[in-house]
C-alpha cells in the first residue's frame, strides 16, 4: 500500500483523517454490537451488517450538511450514524425498544432519523432512489439548497427504479449524489454472474450523468470524491454518480455465515478492510498506536453503554401499534 | 358555481387547492398538454410547467418521486393515467406511500394524491378498464376515495388534497362527460369518510359507489314504480367507510345489496355485507345480496363487455327478489 506524502499532511487533513477513524470505528463497533445482540436474542428482527463498507458511508457523509438529505438501504446503519444520528435510539430500536428512532415500529431496516436529514433506509432493494429524486424534486420546486445523497448496492442495478430514478434526476437537473456502494454481492449470489454489460457506472453513463469509480475502502479517496461531485452538484450542474467498490465482511444478514464464498476472497478483504488501512496511515502521519487504542475503547464504552441500556429500556406501550397509521378512520380490528 | 362536468370539476378544484397552497403540484404524463382525458386542461399555462410537471413513462418513479417530495414537505397529486398503470408503481404505492409514516414512527408524513382512473371505457379491454379498490382498502395507511358526482369530484378532491396522509383517488373514466351542480367553494369541500343518501327508501338499502351509482339510482326509479321503495346510499369514501350511515340506513329497512362494477369476488361488497351481518344478522329479514362483475377479465367487443357489466335491469331483479315477502 502507498502511504506516499503522509507525512505531509496539514493539521486540518490530519484533524479530518482521525475524525474518518473514528466515525468508522463507530460504525464498525455498532455493527458489532448488534450482531452480538442479535445472536444473544436481544435484537428479534434481521440485521444486515455494513462491517467493511464503513468509508463509503464516512467519506461520502462527511461532505454532507445536516440539513443535506441522505436515503440509505436495507445495510443502513452505517449511512444513519454517518450522517449525524445518535447510537442510543439506534440501539433502541433494534432492540425494539421505547425511546427507539421508529418508536419500535421499524427496526434495523426501516431506521431512520428525520432530524438530521436521513429519511429512511428501506427494505426493498432500489426503492430508496425513486425516493430520493422525489426529494431532491420537493428542492428544486422550493428553490431551496440542499442536496440528496441516495446510497443503494450494486444489486439495485438490476431493478427498474435504477433506470427510472436516474433518468429522472438527469432530465429534471436535479441535485442528487447517487452511490453505488458495489460490495459484489447481491444477497448470497455474485452480482458479475447477474448483470450484463459493464455495470453501474456505465448505465449512469449512458444517461449522460458524470460518473467516478473510487476504492471504496480508501476513505479518503471517498471523501476526495465525493467532495468533488457534491461541489458540482451544489454548483447546480444536476446528478453525480459515485460508483465506490467495497467489500462485505459478513454475510448478507448476520444470520448467513457465507458459505458461498471463499476463504481466500475474505481473507483478501481482511487485508483490504478501511478501518486498518487508514489506521496504517495515520501511523505513519505519526499518530500513536496509544492515541487509536484510546480511540477505540472511547467509541466502544459508548456502544456498550448503549447496548447496556437497550437490554434495560422496556418494550413500548402495546397501544403505540395502532399510532402513525392514518388520521382518519379507526385501525382497531373491533372497530368492524 | 352552476353547472360542470366531473372533468371540469376535479380540474377547477385542482386549480383552486393549487391557489390557496403553494405547496400543491401536480406531476404525471402528459399533463403539459392537460393530461389524457383533459382533467389538468389549461393548468400548466395557469401555474407553469414546474407546479403541473410531465413526466416520463416511469410509473415507479412518479410514484416513488411523490412519495420523496411528500416527505420534504410538498402535496404532490401524482397522474396514473389508468388505475391499470398504477400496478406499475405498486412497490412505491404500498410499500412506500402507505407506511412511511408508521415504519419511521411517525417522523414521516405523507400527503399525496394519487388519482387511478378507473372503470369500464367502452372497449377498452382488459388492462384499461379495471376497479381496484378494493385492493388498496386492504392496505393500511391508504384512504381510498371514488366519487360519482361532479360536486363530490370537486369536494372530495378538495378533501383529499388536504389530507395529511396518501390518498388513492378513482375517477371513473366514463363519468368525465356527466353534468351536475357544483356548490359554491366555501361549502363545496366534502368530508372523507361520509357516504351520501342519493334516495331515501324503506324498503331496502343499496350500497353502491362510483359508476353504478348512476345505474342504481335508476333502477330505484324503476323499482318506485313497481311499489318497492329503495334506499340508495353513494359511500364516496371506500376506506374509511361511513358504517355508522349503512348500519343506521339497514336497521331501518332490514334489507341490504351491495353493488359495485369491481369484480364480486373479494370486493369491497364482501367487507360492507360482512360488516353488516356479524352487527345485525338477527334483524335482517333477507340474507345480504352481492353484485359486481364475474371474476373475468374486461373483454372488449360490446356485448361482451356489456356481458360483464352490472345492469339497472340486474339491480331490479334482484332487489325485487330481496324483498320479497
Amino acid at each position: 500500500m502507498s502511504v506516499a506524502n503522509v507525512e505531509n499532511l496539514s493539521p486540518d487533513e490530519l484533524f479530518r483523517w482521525r475524525e474518518f477513524h473514528r466515525a468508522m470505528l463507530r460504525i464498525r463497533l455498532f455493527e458489532d454490537a448488534a450482531v452480538r445482540a442479535l445472536k444473544e436474542k436481544l435484537v428479534p428482527g434481521p440485521v444486515h451488517p455494513s462491517t467493511g463498507q464503513e468509508a463509503v458511508a464516512v467519506g461520502v457523509c462527511a461532505n454532507l450538511h445536516k440539513s443535506d438529505i441522505l436515503l440509505s438501504t436495507h445495510r443502513g446503519h452505517g449511512h444513519t450514524l454517518a450522517k449525524g444520528a445518535d447510537i442510543l435510539p439506534m440501539m433502541l430500536e433494534l432492540f425494539g425498544k421505547q425511546g427507539g428512532y421508529c418508536r419500535g415500529k421499524g427496526g434495523s431496516m426501516h431506521i431512520a432519523d428525520f432530524s438530521v436529514g436521513m429519511l429512511g433506509a428501506n427494505g426493498v432493494v432500489a426503492a430508496n432512489i425513486v425516493i430520493a429524486v422525489g426529494a431532491a424534486h420537493a428542492i428544486k420546486l422550493r428553490k431551496s439548497r440542499e442536496i440528496v445523497t441516495c446510497f443503494f448496492g450494486e444489486g439495485a442495478i438490476n431493478r427498474g427504479p435504477f433506470l427510472e430514478g436516474l433518468n429522472w434526476a438527469r432530465v429534471f437537473g436535479l441535485p442528487v449524489l447517487f452511490v453505488c456502494e458495489d460490495n459484489s454481492y447481491s444477497a448470497s449470489t455474485r452480482t458479475q454472474a447477474m448483470t450484463a454489460g459493464e455495470g453501474a457506472s456505465a448505465r449512469a453513463a449512458s444517461m449522460d450523468i458524470p460518473t467516478a469509480e473510487v476504492d471504496g475502502n480508501d476513505v479518503v479517496a471517498v471523501d476526495q470524491a465525493a467532495a468533488r461531485w457534491l461541489d458540482e452538484i451544489r454548483a447546480g450542474k444536476g446528478p453525480r454518480f459515485l460508483h465506490a467498490r467495497t467489500y462485505r465482511l459478513t454475510g448478507h444478514t448476520a444470520a448467513d455465515a457465507a458459505p458461498y464464498r471463499p476463504q481466500s476472497e475474505l481473507d483478501e478483504g481482511l487485508l483490504r478492510e478501511p478501518i486498518r488501512r487508514l489506521a496504517a496511515r495515520l501511523t505513519n502521519a505519526g499518530v500513536t498506536s496509544e492515541e487509536l487504542v484510546a480511540v477505540a475503547e472511547n467509541v466502544g464504552a459508548e456502544v456498550e453503554e448503549a447496548y447496556a441500556n437497550a437490554k434495560l429500556a422496556p418494550y413500548p406501550n402495546v397501544s403505540v401499534a395502532f399510532e402513525d397509521v392514518q388520521d382518519i378512520g379507526d385501525p382497531r380490528l373491533e372497530a368492524f | 358555481m352552476g353547472k360542470m362536468t366531473y372533468l371540469e370539476a376535479s380540474c377547477q378544484a385542482l386549480a383552486d387547492e393549487m391557489k390557496r397552497d403553494e405547496l400543491v403540484w401536480a406531476v404525471g404524463e402528459d399533463l403539459g398538454r392537460g393530461g389524457v382525458f383533459g382533467q389538468y386542461k389549461g393548468l400548466a399555462e395557469q401555474f407553469g410547467t414546474d407546479r403541473i410537471a410531465d413526466a416520463p413513462i416511469s410509473e415507479s418513479c412518479i410514484m416513488g418521486a411523490a412519495v420523496g417530495a411528500a416527505m420534504m414537505g410538498s402535496r404532490p397529486v401524482v397522474e396514473m393515467r389508468f388505475a391499470d398503470f398504477a400496478l406499475c408503481a405498486t412497490d412505491e404505492l404500498i410499500n412506500q406511500a402507505a407506511k412511511a409514516r408508521y415504519m419511521f414512527g411517525g417522523q414521516a408524513r405523507v400527503p399525496l394524491v394519487v388519482r387511478h382512473p378507473i372503470g369500464m371505457w367502452r372497449s377498452s379491454a382488459a388492462q384499461h378498464s379495471q376497479s381496484l379498490e378494493a385492493w388498496y382498502a386492504h392496505i393500511p395507511g391508504l384512504v381510498v376515495v371514488c366519487p360519482a358526482t361532479p360536486a363530490d369530484n370537486f369536494g372530495l378532491l378538495k378533501s383529499a388534497i388536504r389530507c395529511d396522509d396518501p390518498v388513492v383517488y378513482m375517477e371513473h373514466k366514463d363519468l368525465w362527460p356527466l353534468e351536475g351542480e357544483v356548490p359554491n367553494e366555501s361549502d363545496a369541500v366534502v368530508p372523507l369518510g361520509k357516504a351520501r343518501v342519493v334516495r331515501s327508501g324503506n324498503d331496502a338499502t343499496l350500497v353502491t359507489w362510483s359508476g353504478m351509482v348512476h345505474v342504481a339510482a335508476r333502477a330505484a326509479t324503476a323499482l318506485a314504480d313497481l311499489g318497492i321503495d329503495l334506499e340508495v346510499i353513494d359511500l364516496r369514501t371506500i376506506w374509511p367507510w361511513d358504517k355508522a350511515c349503512v348500519l343506521a340506513s339497514v336497521e331501518r329497512t332490514s334489507r341490504l345489496i351491495v353493488v359495485h362494477e369491481a369484480v364480486a369476488v373479494g370486493g369491497f361488497g364482501a367487507e360492507i355485507a360482512a360488516t353488516i351481518a356479524s352487527r345485525l344478522h338477527y334483524s335482517l329479514a333477507a340474507p345480504i345480496v352481492r353484485l359486481g362483475a364475474p371474476r373475468v377479465p374486461i373483454s372488449y367487443a360490446p356485448p361482451l363487455e356489456d356481458a360483464l357489466r352490472v345492469t339497472d335491469t340486474q339491480i331490479v331483479e334482484a332487489v325485487k327478489r330481496l324483498v320479497r315477502k
